[in-house]
């Protein structure tokens, strides 16, 4: 009987062992690659924050080590000035006011446009993008006469989420609609309306879980931003956390509070930023 | 996979009828007047090519998108304008819609959940569903982790748990492969008739729609050309257009005259005897021509060349040149072993009723 070969049946080991040795030096190759571009990256963006940290250890005689740069920050009080760690809490409490405001607004919009009005989709795009082609000082000098007639209510710095909201919403629009791409919204929408969800559970049961990873992204990038923001906190005569750095900076006549305070805010979004990440994954590892 | 014994307490089947209902989307009529009664219990499958009116049809009766005329009436009910979540109806669509973040259990339960049913009822209701499609063991599977088959198979089960009024099936098998899909075809025809739920089926595959359903309708241009038991769909199709859609036909030049048509020297019986006399081309169903090895066979209007012989298990389908056309002949693999390329052959027409279209009309598929 003649010899039949199935699918499957493993070939001839001279015939296996080229390609498999060739996929594994490729592998090889790739990885080193990768290594070499991961170190060259690293070393960039590593090396001025290492160079920041040790200036603000710079001691009193050049070449040696001093805490003197930090221990100032802890114990700065200036004049008119809330200290830091009101200025902490306040730029905390705008980055989760900014983020609600942003999420509550965007994701069921968004939705809402891809499901029922895809029209819309394109000039939502184009306004969501807006923030990201005027500079700040043009939207403080728009902002300017409305935040004279706002600081007639209320001074607090919280004020500032509503601008906050306009700036993070391109990178927020990016973030939640690379998440919808990846679904097939439509379909999962039609499926639960088949099965009698209305557009409420079709929204907060179907669609909304399945983009954890992209409200989780825009939430991130949204909190990025209201952390590091200072033009506009600045020129709008308001103090968040990069302001009070600034004024620290400045008021004071050791040159290496500059690299402390610029190192303790870098040091303060990373730490947030990875609890925040950290959290996220911790779900979905659970999910 | 062992069918499950049915404990489940279907609920009594319904009619569904669609009257005079119209979409047109911009200048496109996709639905054009469309009546069709569904008979309790029945599975009506709805066959043609894109853009016929099939899939919207499905979503209007589903009530995913709004007619703009006519009236839908479900068990007596008129549901036109009740909105999907409170239609009652089960629905297979065409893509995985299985939602990922959630197991196959809960997918199956999220209907019953909706309707407040205790978490017990739920989960006793969900299984039992899962058993029916056979898949109980993969019920705390992620979507992701299931074949293509296996997630249109939660999907029905997933329709089927909520006990809906009607099943709507939206080419559920097109993204599967052969043999997949004809295990599920069966599958879904057992569970349909288990149940005896009223089954609306939209596929474009004619094999599929004339293997599962009691009834077939063949839609072109948002109307319905025919509705019938699928060997009449395929035997004595109402329209050329039904007869080239539903299988494949030869089309032959043709005389009519008094009720019969004469073509290459055979003369046949029409379907339609009120034909007017004149030029005519006929509908030839290639189980209808006969091949006879003919070496020595003079040229005629029934001689001619085998250009291929195609192999399709229990058939073949061999392609023949008779000079100014060609035929097909779909003959048992048997009489075709002795038939070869560049061979030549005598042709037999079975004297089968056939339709005739005008000269100039193009056949399905061709331009206008």
């Amino acid at each position: 009987m003649a010899a039949v070969t199935s699918v499957g049946e493993t070939p001839a080991p001279a015939a296996a062992a080229r390609p498999r040795g060739m996929h594994a030096n490729r592998k090889r190759r790739l990885n080193a690659y990768r290594y070499v571009v991961f170190t060259i990256f690293g070393l960039f963006f590593l090396l001025p924050m290492l160079a920041m940290l040790r200036f603000s250890l710079e001691g009193a005689k050049l070449g040696t080590w001093s805490g003197a740069a930090w221990k100032q920050i802890a114990s700065y009080q200036g004049e008119g000035v809330p200290p830091l760690l009101s200025s902490i809490e306040i730029t905390m409490e705008l980055a989760v006011i900014t983020s609600v405001v942003t999420l509550v607004l965007l994701v069921p919009t968004m939705i809402w446009v891809r499901l029922r009005v895809q029209w819309l989709a394109r000039t939502m795009e184009f306004l969501s993008l807006l923030p990201l082609t005027i500079p700040a000082i043009v939207l403080v000098v728009g902002l300017g006469s409305i935040y004279n007639r706002i600081q007639h209510y209320s001074l607090s710095a919280l004020m500032l989420s509503w601008v906050y909201v306009i700036l993070a919403m391109p990178y927020a629009y990016r973030a939640l609609s690379a998440g919808l791409n990846a679904i097939d919204v439509t379909t999962l929408s039609e499926a639960a309306r088949s099965l009698g969800g209305s557009w409420f559970t079709v929204m907060l049961r179907v669609i909304v879980p399945n983009m954890r990873q992209a409200i989780l992204n825009a939430l991130l990038l949204t909190c990025s931003l209201v952390l590091g923001e200072f033009t506009i906190a600045f020129l709008l005569l308001y103090n968040n956390l990069s302001v009070e750095l600034y004024s620290i900076s400045r008021n004071t006549p050791n040159a290496g509070v500059i690299f402390s305070t610029s190192t303790a805010a870098l040091l303060f979004a990373f730490l947030l930023l990875l609890i925040l990440s950290y959290a996220g994954r911790r779900r979905r590892g659970r999910g | 996979m062992t069918a499950a014994p049915l404990t489940r307490t279907a609920r009594a089947a319904v009619e569904v009828r669609l009257e005079g209902l119209s979409r047109h989307y911009g200048p496109v009529v996709a639905l054009d007047h469309l009546d069709l009664t569904l008979a309790p219990g029945e599975l009506i499958a709805l066959l043609g090519p894109s853009g016929c009116g099939k899939t919207t049809t499905l979503r209007l009766l589903a009530g995913l998108e709004d007619a703009d005329t006519g009236h839908i009436t479900v068990g007596g009910r008129d549901i036109t304008h009740v909105s999907a979540a409170k239609r009652d109806m089960g629905m297979v669509f065409q893509a995985y819609s299985l939602f990922p973040h959630m197991t196959v259990r809960q997918n199956v339960a999220f209907g019953l959940r909706l309707r407040k049913v205790n978490a017990a009822q739920r989960d006793k209701r969900a299984l039992e569903m899962l058993d029916l499609v056979g898949l109980s063991v993969q019920a705390d599977r992620y979507p992701h982790q299931l074949s293509g088959g296996q997630q249109q198979r939660v999907a029905l089960a997933r329709a089927l748990a909520i006990e809906p009024q009607v099943l709507l099936l939206d080419e559920p098998l097109s993204a599967l492969d052969a043999k997949v899909r004809a295990q599920l075809r069966d599958e879904i025809r057992r569970i349909q008739l288990e149940v005896g739920i009223t089954t609306l089926f939209v596929t474009h595959d004619q094999e599929e729609a004339l293997a599962i359903a009691d009834r077939v309708g063949v839609m072109r241009d948002g109307r319905l050309e025919q509705l019938a038991p699928p060997t009449e769909v395929y035997s004595r199709p109402a329209t050329s257009f039904v007869a080239e859609f539903v299988g494949l036909s030869n089309r032959l030049d043709g005389e009519v005259k008094g009720g019969e048509v004469t073509v290459r020297g055979i003369t046949l019986p029409l379907v339609e005897r009120d034909v007017p006399d004149g030029r005519a081309v006929a509908l030839i169903r290639p189980e209808a021509v006969g091949l006879a090895s003919d070496a020595a066979a003079e040229s005629g209007p029934l001689t001619g060349t085998v250009i291929a012989v195609t192999f399709l298990g229990a058939t073949s389908r061999v392609t023949v040149d008779l000079g100014d056309t060609r035929v097909l002949a779909q003959l048992p693999t048997s009489d075709a072993t002795t038939l070869t390329a560049g061979g030549r052959v005598t042709l037999t027409i079975r004297r089968d009723p056939v339709l005739v279209s005008a000269a100039s009309e193009p056949a399905v598929g061709e331009e206008a």
